[in-house]
């Protein structure tokens, strides 16, 4: 299974009637069982992209291969659970296929176990996200979108759901797509990494990393991210010489 | 228990008003229990409490099945939305009196033309309202539901109907205070039974007592439905809400 994205160009007609151009043209691929990461200042299109890739946004230019019977599992960067449902419904709403064995399992590493029969307007932020993440993983994705999943939790929490959603992307060929914004997560889960400029976004650099991600630890990261820092300013100096 | 106490200063309120004017013009609350209960035991009473209520029945379903069906397109739909806002607006501001007595010369005086009236009355508050309601659907929720290719019933049910029941509810409320209404005014212009066939005759022979069993009957019958079928049902629309303080 193999996602190809090959988008030329995307507009957006403002209120005011001006028009903007959002995404430049970006063009990648993404195999089963890679996590790509897409990394770039906020704003700069990233979200967009996504909506196009999911097929949630159809007015572009260019073309989005992806195998129709994929199932897809997202993680939006607001949770977006349904208030009325509780948080067992929530998920078993997305995955009305899921074990209950499965479903017990995904609340269990999630630490959701006690939060079943809660309804999402009584979670914090960080359960919402769990309960987003749970439900992501019970579709048994062959896609799995994870927009920004751990954006405003504290290091603590980040950290263990980051280690959460490793072990999950382990457990089963998926293809994954993480956006972000931070280095860190990008270098500690991804597989390869779509650094983008400011809108309208264009890939500026594709790094894959080579090492596995079960062997790499606190000195391999630091060493990735020393070379990327290297790059980066590489890149700066060769445009400031041109 | 305040509101037992609410009712018994109602009460008191109306008797001593009846002392003081009299029991021609108002009757005291015994001399009404008495009509109420003769009506009763006649039979009268309940058959025509009936009439009322099946007529209630009918043209607040149909009113309702068929408003929130053409809110919830035209919500959707701009397309519908443009097409059906005129209309809308002359049938928001068209009289009651207008329609009832237009459905009866041209249907004759028929249960049919009736029942059309009434729920042509109550069509358009129904439509506004659902319209209101499918425009603050949420679109995030709507995308969620897309991504996880949840099928069209399921999304319906789980993702759009939750957000349209307080709307229904609301509508369902008012709208039910609107057919109350206007079931009489049918009833006394064009039908041989009911509460607001009844409530001509009184009125034609001066009957005050009479008038008053019929309506106070009627009001308590309302009571009860209010309190037994739509608060519990928006109680149930709301349950997911964190209690307000």
């Amino acid at each position: 299974m193999r996602l190809e994205v090959d988008i030329t160009g995307k507009t957006f007609r403002s209120a005011a009637g001006g028009t903007h151009e959002v995404l430049a043209p970006v063009k990648f691929a993404l195999q089963s069982g890679e996590v790509g990461v897409l990394i770039g200042p906020s704003g700069c299109g990233k979200s967009t992209m996504l909506r196009i890739i999911l097929g949630l946004d159809h007015d572009f230019a260019g073309h989005i291969a992806r195998p129709p019977e994929a199932r897809i599992g997202m993680v939006f960067q607001e949770p977006r659970l349904l208030p009325w449902r509780s948080v067992e419904q929530n998920v078993r709403l997305a995955a009305p296929d899921v074990a209950d064995a499965k479903l017990a399992e995904l609340f269990r590493i999630l630490e959701l176990e006690a939060h079943r029969d809660h309804y999402p307007g009584e979670l914090s932020l960080g359960l919402a996200r769990r309960v987003a993440l749970a439900r992501a993983f019970a579709v048994e994705p062959d896609i799995l979108v994870l927009d920004e999943p751990l954006a405003s939790l504290d290091d603590a929490l980040a950290g263990r759901l980051r280690d959460e959603i490793a072990t999950l992307v382990a457990s089963r060929p998926v293809m994954t797509l993480l956006v972000t914004h931070s280095l860190d997560d990008a270098v500690r889960l991804g597989d390869r990494l779509f650094f983008l400029s400011p809108r309208p976004a264009r890939i500026e650099a594709e790094v894959p990393i080579g090492i596995p991600r079960d062997a790499r630890g606190e000195a391999e990261i630091a060493a990735i991210k020393a070379g990327l820092a290297q790059r980066t300013q590489g890149d700066r100096t060769e445009r400031d010489v041109s | 228990m305040l509101r037992l106490l609410s009712f018994a200063l109602f009460l008191a309120i109306w008797w001593i008003a009846a002392l003081l004017v009299g029991g021609a013009k108002l009757p005291s609350p015994p001399a009404v229990l008495q009509v109420m209960i003769a009506e009763g035991s006649t039979g009268a009473l309940f058959l025509h409490l009936g009439a009322t209520l099946a007529r209630v029945a009918l043209a607040f379903t149909l009113a309702m099945s068929l408003g929130s069906a053409i809110g919830y397109l035209m919500g959707r739909v701009k397309l519908a939305d443009r097409l059906g806002d005129p209309w809308l607006i002359l049938l928001l501001n068209l009289p009651a009196l207008v329609v009832i007595v237009l459905a009866y010369i041209w249907a004759g005086l028929t249960e049919a033309a009736a029942i059309a009236a009434i729920a042509i009355n109550k069509l358009p508050t129904a439509i506004v309202t659902l319209r209101e309601g499918t425009r603050a659907l949420d679109r995030s929720l709507d995308e969620m539901a897309s991504v996880f290719a949840m099928p069209r019933w399921r999304a319906f049910r789980h993702v759009v109907l939750p957000q349209l029941a307080p709307y229904i509810a609301a509508s369902a409320r008012s709208g039910l205070s609107l057919v109350w209404k206007i079931v009489l005014v049918a009833e006394l212009l064009g039908r041989p039974n009911g509460v607001g066939f009844e409530i001509g005759v009184a009125f034609q022979l001066f009957d005050t007592p009479r008038l008053l069993a019929y309506s106070l009957t009627f009001a308590a019958v309302v009571l009860v439905i209010e309190t037994l079928l739509v608060q519990p049902f928006e109680a149930r629309a709301n349950r997911w809400r964190p209690r307000a303080a």
